[in-house]
């Protein structure tokens, strides 16, 4: 019961508290290049939770077993190699260009893969694909995992990872379909000359970080109210 | 493009004309994430010119040696590189910046403004002028970050660079250092931007 308490946390931190384009500025890009309609802003959500899935997961396993400090695979190698006893290995350098590396050979395998066999899914949304690779929401969802592997007290199993991941997931469609939206109202309203396109986007994505601000604190509402289901 | 823009040119354009971020929308993940205060801006800006300047040295040096279906994937690599160099630089000497900074520095490999200058410029054109490309527009991406910087850390604090301006009586907004403060100056310095262009253009015609 602990640990799902704690999922659900996590999934609310990452879905609406420090939603990943709101508060982290992260999946920008998409967010104000692909939010002209609601079907293609969702199609474009949905792919990159996808996505952020499969890079999470492949991360997270990189990460545990080759990448963190006194990770398993480089230390049977070191004394494989009859280097000195006792010594931890870190690779954590690496991890920037690992990370780069799986997401953009992921991206390259799920276009494939969807391409070859699920065609319909492949016409809603592998447009998109291609452009998910430069997205940074992937990467920051990589180096958040990254960073509870690396400090030893906490470290995450792949469960959390994966509920991270998935909660960015869902925050970003979340927001790129409600900027949709707010958009197409915005086609009918009178914006000043100077802020049409960009400008009046991103007043109002603003105002939506604002509101969003609103869920700070539901995560300790949330806490206390499992705390009190399980104490029942 | 049947003239292509010399080096000086190229450089020049960087600055204003062609500004990374006002003009192109590029980068747009650092310029909101780091802009709270001058101190990160100006840390971010460093960093960002140090990569975008050696990746553009390094994907010109290489660029006979590119296959069309891989560049990207080799770009990515660069600039992972060099991400890396810039990354355990900060942290050693520059710790408090760095644990700032947080997840923002690694996130340079995916901003789309360095990404766009490999395969725009450095994979065509001779070193010299990737270079000079590389340097307008950094100093483009540093000055609309510093724009930006301004008007947020003297209205949300009261000070720029740390120093004191609008006096102890200045009620600090703060909203301006928190997210939606950066939404909402970016929207509006754009809009700001687009209208004097707008009026310039107006008369010179």
């Amino acid at each position: 019961m602990e640990t799902v308490s704690s999922l659900i946390l996590i999934f609310i931190g990452a879905a609406l508290i420090n939603n990943f384009v709101l508060h982290y500025f992260v999946g920008i890009c998409p967010f104000l290049g692909v939010s002209r309609r609601v079907d293609t802003a969702f199609g474009m959500g949905l792919a990159v939770t996808f996505v952020i899935t499969i890079a999470s997961f492949l991360s997270w396993v990189f990460t545990y077993y080759i990448l963190r400090p006194g990770a398993p695979l480089p230390l049977w190698v070191w004394n494989v190699m009859g280097g000195a006893e006792g010594a931890t290995v870190d690779l954590s350098v690496l991890s920037y260009i690992m990370y780069i590396f799986v997401i953009a050979s992921s991206v390259q395998f799920v276009e494939m893969y969807v391409r070859k066999f699920q065609p319909k899914l492949y016409e809603s949304f592998g447009v998109f694909l291609p452009l998910i690779t430069t997205n940074c929401a992937i990467l920051f969802a990589c180096l958040e995992i990254m960073k509870h592997l690396q400090d030893p007290t906490q470290l995450w199993g792949l469960h959390e990872a994966l509920v991270l991941a998935i909660g960015g997931g869902v925050g970003f469609t979340i927001a790129i379909s409600l900027m949709a939206g707010i958009r197409e109202e915005l086609d009918l309203a009178d914006v000043p000359e100077a802020l049409k396109g960009a400008g009046i986007a991103l007043i109002v994505a603003g105002i939506m970080a604002m509101a969003f601000m609103g869920f700070t604190g539901v995560d300790r509402g949330v806490e206390q109210a499992l705390m009190a289901l399980i104490g029942r | 493009m049947s003239d292509q823009p010399t080096a000086a040119e190229r450089f020049l354009n960087g600055i204003l004309p062609e500004n990374p971020v006002y003009r192109q929308l590029l980068g747009m993940c650092p310029v909101l994430a780091v802009t709270s205060g001058m101190k990160p801006a100006i840390t971010m800006a460093g960093a960002t010119a140090f990569v975008l300047i050696m990746s553009n040295t390094l994907v010109s040096l290489i660029r006979g040696l590119l296959k069309p279906h891989l560049r990207i994937l080799v770009f990515t690599l660069t600039i992972a590189t060099f991400v890396t160099i810039a990354d355990r630089f900060l942290a050693a000497f520059m710790y408090d910046m760095s644990k700032q900074l947080g997840p923002y520095v690694p996130l340079i490999i995916v901003n789309c403004l360095i990404i766009s200058r490999a395969e725009i410029c450095a994979s065509k054109q001779k070193l010299g002028t990737a270079v000079a490309d590389a340097v307008g527009m950094s100093l483009g991406f540093a000055l609309a970050l510093a724009s930006i910087a301004t008007v947020r850390e003297i209205l949300g604090s009261g000070t720029w660079f740390g120093i004191d301006v609008l006096g102890s009586g200045w009620p600090a907004w703060g909203i301006m250092v928190l997210p939606p403060g950066a939404f909402l100056t970016l929207g509006l310095l754009l809009g700001g931007a687009e209208w004097f262009g707008k009026r310039r253009a107006a008369k010179a015609s």
